[in-house]
């Protein structure tokens, strides 16, 4: 029993101080965001989070980077997941070089990105666009490493052949295969890659800034320059509106899916 | 091609590099028929299997089915039902929605009503209308090959394919189940193809089972026939237990512990041979001045094994119904001869 006590007591205290660890920052940024502003004002205020609503360039800011994890979605949903599954019913040679190539970007730093990929968004600036939308393209490239590890973690984990084959019996063609039987079947590995990729096109800096495109981080990194207080306060709220994200994944879903993998 | 012959595969060959899966394999099945596949892992049975669902690509060969040519008809559109060894329902519909997606599919005409009641009247057929709205998940094994059994068959497939369904199931579920689907098959009437390594599943339920090796067809035949007259010496030791015990062979007969038996069609015809013979072929009478000593006994319930030692150091097995086998126990002196049974001689060395 002692030791029952001992080991309770000892993991309550690394998840002290891994919450502290996460949660210090915060309450700092937090802090600092509520610290009296100027000499008129000598008391604490909300004023640096008041501002946010009328900051414009934020908030088309927001919604630009919005839009853009939203198309990064459907390129997720309807080319990544789509080949993966493809490479793995169908090509299972290519499986090796397909992972591989997904994973290159994590290999090549960012900034080594930038000067590859500047000279293409430069022609797309003059020829197509010069919304900071068209981002969509370099992002949906980024975030390959995170979501093709998640998905195929997921594939592996269900004999996807066997009911490919079964569905196709029944008259199913790969098309249905693929977005009737088998996405549904990986459902949980895809949310939790899709909401990796959505942390990280809305947290991107590097890309955007030396890109000029002024994304939701560019700008709140402009709005640092006048205005500290507002910056930090814009900071905490992705950083919570982020975390409520993630958590939006269903932890019990995430269970059942286990347990059904356990049965099959 | 006789009257009665609904599928009919001709020649099939498949090679998987110098791997030979199926090696000019011919077969004919009969309206309402249900043939076994049997044979040794890597026979080429599960291949001619996939090659008849429209899974599996040929090298050679064409498949037939009801006068149609289906060789290189997809998958999809071939109407066969299958049943997998590997759990396959679908794991995000309930119990009912996997049997409903092959209708789905097919008739779009079919009215949500009418699709209802057919699941529930296969649901009700494999015994699970209760289970209607369960998922995959919440299913035993057993219970979930029964609701593939019932979405295969939901479609009225023109033929029923079955790949090993019963093997990842435990032993009891296994000999229910395997009656359960031979009842369904007779009810129904559905063409079936069955491919099995237990050739005690085989035995019972098939109409004609087949002996596969190397990719070809060793021997098709009822289920009795294969079993007293096998035509090959890798059908008689494939399919139940045989003692080989050597013995000289002319004009048809051979001769083995002191009694003259026939020889099947297709043993050696003279010099010294091996006859395969059935343990149920040996007859033990217990006897002060016999020719053997049992080294063993195991009672099986309506039968019983005696494991027995020759003067000459020859070991073979006896099998007979326990009521002549009271009395004799390990170690008792028995006298040892044959039924007057055909046996299969294949050749020494």
């Amino acid at each position: 029993m002692k030791q029952g006590i001992g080991v309770k007591i000892w993991r309550w205290s690394i998840i002290a101080v891994v919450g502290l660890y996460l949660l210090v920052p915060l309450y700092a940024m937090f802090d600092f965001s509520t610290k009296p502003y100027g000499f008129e004002n000598a008391g604490r205020s909300l004023r640096a989070w008041k501002v946010i609503g009328s900051q414009e360039s934020l908030l088309e800011a927001v919604t630009r980077s919005l839009i853009t994890a939203a198309i990064v979605m459907a390129v997720i949903l309807f080319l990544v997941v789509p080949t993966a599954i493809w490479v793995q019913l169908k090509l299972p040679l290519l499986r090796r070089p397909f992972e591989l190539l997904c994973l290159i970007p994590l290999a090549i730093p960012a900034i080594v990105i930038v000067v590859g990929i500047a000279p293409l968004y430069r022609w797309i600036s003059i020829n197509v666009s010069e919304s900071p939308i068209t981002l969509a393209g370099v992002y949906s490239m980024l975030i390959l490493p995170y979501t093709y590890r998640s998905l195929s973690a997921a594939l592996d984990s269900v004999d996807i052949h066997t009911l490919a084959e079964a569905a196709t019996t029944l008259g199913a063609g790969i098309s249905r295969v693929i977005f009737g039987i088998i996405m549904p079947t990986i459902k949980t590995g895809i949310i939790n890659g899709s909401f990796i990729a959505i942390a990280l096109v809305l947290g991107e800096f590097t890309i955007s800034n030396i890109l000029n495109f002024k994304t939701f981080q560019v700008v709140i990194a402009q709005i640092g320059r006048t205005d500290g207080q507002v910056a930090v306060a814009v900071s905490v709220a992705s950083l919570l509106f982020v975390l409520v994200l993630l958590l939006l994944i269903p932890n019990k879903k995430r269970q059942g899916a286990v347990l059904d993998v356990d049965v099959a | 091609m006789s009257s009665s012959t609904y599928v009919q595969l001709v020649d099939l060959a498949k090679y998987f590099g110098k791997v030979k899966a199926l090696d000019g394999l011919s077969l004919d099945i009969a309206q309402g028929e249900l043939v076994a596949l049997l044979g040794p892992s890597g026979c080429g049975k599960t291949t001619a299997l996939r090659a008849l669902a429209g899974l599996q690509e040929l090298d050679r060969g064409q498949l037939m089915v009801d006068g149609k040519d289906v060789t290189f008809q997809s998958a999809s559109k071939r109407g066969m039902g299958m049943v997998f060894q590997a759990y396959s329902l679908f794991p995000h519909m309930t119990a009912r929605e996997n049997v409903e997606y092959g209708l789905k599919l097919r008739t779009h005409k079919t009215s949500s009503q009418k699709r209802k009641e057919r699941s529930a009247e296969l649901l009700d057929l494999v015994g699970l209308s209760t289970h209607a709205n369960h998922y995959p998940h919440q299913l035993s094994g057993g219970q979930q090959q029964r609701i593939a059994l019932a979405r295969a068959l939901a479609i009225s497939p023109k033929v029923l394919l079955l790949d090993e369904p019963l093997s990842a199931l435990d032993a009891k579920v296994r000999t229910q189940l395997r009656e359960e689907i031979r009842r369904i098959q007779m009810e129904l009437g559905t063409t079936t193809l069955f491919v099995t390594h237990d050739q005690e599943e085989a035995l019972s339920i098939a109409d004609r089972v087949g002996v596969m090796r190397n990719g070809q067809l060793e021997q098709i035949a009822s289920p009795s026939e294969l079993y007293d007259r096998p035509k090959t010496s890798f059908v008689a030791e494939f399919v139940g237990l045989t003692n080989p015990i050597s013995g000289k062979v002319s004009g048809g007969s051979i001769e083995i512990l002191g009694s003259v038996v026939k020889t099947l069609p297709g043993s050696v015809t003279s010099g010294t041979g091996i006859a395969l013979v059935r343990p149920e072929s040996v007859d033990v009478v217990a006897s002060k001045s016999g020719n053997a000593t049992v080294a063993a006994a195991s009672f099986l319930g309506a039968s019983c094994r005696l494991n027995i030692t020759l003067n000459d150091g020859t070991k073979i097995t006896a099998q007979l119904p326990s009521s002549d086998a009271s009395g004799i126990g390990a170690g008792a002196t028995v006298s040892v001869s044959l039924l007057d049974m055909p046996v299969f001689v294949k050749a020494a060395g």
